[in-house]
């Protein structure tokens, strides 16, 4: 297999812990609610599942008991932000480091163990094409993931639902005029975020990588929220970034296996040093992020 | 019946105090029913946790040890935080640090100039400097969120020290462990307390305290920085720059992120690890939070922190807890105190109605 093969064949499978993590976090963001836990969130997602899936079998249970988890923390969260009105950026860093140390704390048994992770299911027709076949033959995870980008997208833009969520976020003082609940509204995003974030760290852990390493999740977490900004609150532009982000990492791989002489630690930063150069592009044109930055996003909702 | 929060007319002094007090109190009650659940004895958890670091002189300066970089990174980033600039890449700017103190005893072992140390600091403080000086850039001329590239500047200093340490700092005689060389006598902080590990980096991270207050209080740059911050537009009206508050910002969070890793390699480690910070840059902003942003209050609150960490290593081994559970509590103590602000600005109302 040569390395376009491989990068094509493993990029959307590589994209989908961030995909998930994105999407969720784009529409808690839309809402106006700013949560930077999305690494806890994952990490407690991966820990869970792994354990659950190690200990049933079942991969199903696992992802259950991942969005569950991920979706408790998000509304512990929610608590602290919409109840208490405190800062959502020091609130978000709070579930970060209690998710992530959560993880660990329950992982710790589990310390590399590993479990088989999901059989690829090709798409008849498609997956015979020459070249780009290989796109179409992935896990049901990620072809659920495509069915749920399309899903959140025709929901953000085409329906009574999103409209809400949007109103909500740009201004929040007229959506309550006109009878929206506004905080019902955020916890419910909120909670949604956090069992999507759940599911990706499940993805991480139980069938991108079938095992558990204490910090596995690797600031997927961060980019996934750097996607956000990258995609400009855009469910299309949001997977279009999460899928480069997985050709990327891919890349770093493939120039080990062709012998490229960099150290593998340097390689690790591709990623990292990619983030922020994306985030500088798509932020410099100060114009364009004002016209698409969430009106009241970080704000706190008080009547 | 509703229950809401209604604005108060003016700050309330008591629930400024009680905040800490009581989401401390919290925090201890919510790890004990989690250990508890996680099956470990959490009477003895807590006897270790927040006992055994007062027991003895020894440990009692270990947490005094811990205290200092905690104490002077909160310093630095409360700085910012009270000017809205979220530099959360603390960690990073440690590690590079770290780094480039570790420069000069990696490369001369056998030195023994005068001079090395006061070098190694200041190349340590500058590096963080630089490293945060990344994040300004960007922010200030690409409008490049800073919270997530001081982040990514953590997650790639990380990835520069393994290198380094797996690579060509690798100490030849090491067993082939990743860590550097041990220092010379020249390149270590001399010892405050005789008979402990407790260096005179202590003394910085309380000079840099006083230094922090007299910012905060009496200057009038310090005043600028907060407005530049709260308020950029009517900073702006009133002549003071947003770009100067973010930059002020985070290379004073990076200098003093970067002096507290020089000061660890040059102090009790003795040499350049992987385990250089143990998420100091990370606890530094619970730490920050915790004192409410003052720099008197994040004198208490670097202690009470450090208490934690010494208590939580003694809880390593007496209660079979790991490592994580130091960071569970933290996360707990941070998620509390925002609750327990509330009360400062709000107070609890029982209405029959719905308000309209």
């Amino acid at each position: 297999m040569n390395a376009v093969d491989f990068i094509l064949a493993g990029m959307l499978a590589a994209a989908t812990p961030m995909l998930l993590a994105a999407l969720g976090e784009m529409v808690v963001e839309r809402s106006g609610v700013l949560n930077l836990g999305l690494e806890g969130m994952m990490a407690l997602g991966a820990a869970l599942g792994f354990i659950t899936t190690y200990s049933t079998g079942s991969h199903a249970l696992g992802f259950v008991v991942a969005a569950l988890g991920g979706a408790a923390l998000s509304l512990l969260f929610a608590l602290i932000v919409l109840g208490f009105v405190a800062n959502q950026v020091a609130a978000g860093l709070a579930i970060g480091i209690l998710g992530t140390g959560l993880s660990s704390l329950f992982g710790k048994n589990f310390e590399s163990l590993t479990i088989d992770g999901l059989p690829k299911l090709a798409l008849p027709g498609l997956s015979d094409l020459p070249v780009v076949g290989v796109l179409f033959v992935q896990d049901a995870v990620v072809w659920a993931t495509a069915v749920l980008a399309l899903a959140i997208w025709a929901v953000m833009t085409h329906s009574k639902l999103g409209l809400i969520i949007r109103a909500v976020g740009e201004n929040p003082h007229a959506a309550r005029a006109i009878g929206f609940g506004v905080l019902r509204v955020r916890c419910g995003a909120i909670a949604f975020g956090g069992a999507l974030a759940g599911i990706a760290g499940a993805y991480a852990s139980t069938v991108y990588t079938p095992l558990w390493a204490d910090g596995m999740i690797a600031g997927r977490g961060w980019i996934a929220l750097a996607l956000v900004v990258f995609g400009t609150w855009m469910t299309g532009r949001v997977v279009f970034g999460a899928v480069l982000f997985g050709a990327l990492s891919l890349g770093e791989l493939t120039t080990q296996a062709a012998g490229v002489n960099i150290p593998s630690q340097l390689l690790a930063c591709v990623p990292y040093v990619v983030t922020i150069l994306m985030l500088a592009v798509i932020s410099s044109n100060r114009r364009r992020m004002r016209l698409n930055t969430i009106a009241s996003l970080g704000q706190p909702f008080e009547r | 019946m509703r229950i809401s929060f209604v604005r108060r007319d003016h700050a309330s002094r008591p629930a400024m105090l009680l905040a800490p007090v009581v989401a401390f109190a919290c925090a201890i009650v919510a790890s004990v029913i989690l250990f508890t659940a996680l099956g470990k004895a959490p009477g003895q958890a807590l006897y270790s946790l927040l006992l055994e670091p007062f027991l003895t002189w020894y440990n009692f300066s270990e947490v005094l040890l811990k205290m200092a970089p905690l104490l002077l990174i909160a310093q630095g980033l409360a700085i910012g935080f009270r000017a809205n600039v979220f530099n959360i890449g603390a960690e990073g700017q440690l590690i590079i640090g770290a780094i480039a103190a570790s420069a000069l005893p990696v490369w001369y072992p056998q030195g023994d100039s005068a001079l090395m140390l006061p070098a190694m600091l200041v190349m340590g403080a500058g590096a963080g400097m630089a490293w945060a000086a990344i994040a300004a850039m960007f922010r200030t001329r690409f409008n490049a969120n800073e919270i997530l590239v001081t982040l990514m500047l953590s997650l790639i200093a990380a990835q520069v020290l393994n290198y380094l340490l797996l690579g060509p700092w690798k100490d030849p005689h090491g067993f082939n462990f990743p860590q550097s060389v041990m220092f010379p006598d020249a390149a270590l902080l001399p010892i405050l307390l005789p008979g402990t590990r407790v260096n005179i980096s202590l003394l910085f991270a309380l000079v840099a305290s006083v230094l922090a207050y007299v910012l905060m209080r009496h200057r009038f740059a310090g005043f600028q920085l907060l407005v530049g911050g709260l308020a950029p537009r009517a900073a702006r009206y009133a002549g003071f720059s947003e770009a100067r508050a973010i930059w002020l910002s985070l290379l004073l969070g990076g200098l003093a992120a970067g002096l507290a890793g020089a000061a660890e390699v040059a102090g009790p480690l003795g040499q350049l690890q992987r385990s250089v910070s143990l998420g100091y840059g990370y606890s530094a902003i619970i730490v920050a939070y915790l004192g409410g942003l003052n720099p008197l209050g994040i004198v208490v609150s670097a202690f009470v922190m450090s208490v934690i960490y010494i208590g939580g290593d003694n809880a390593m081994v007496s209660a079979d807890l790991p490592v994580a559970a130091v960071w569970v509590f933290q996360g707990l103590l941070l998620c509390f105190y925002l609750a327990g602000l509330t009360f400062i600005r709000h107070r609890v109302s029982f209405s029959r109605k719905a308000l309209p």
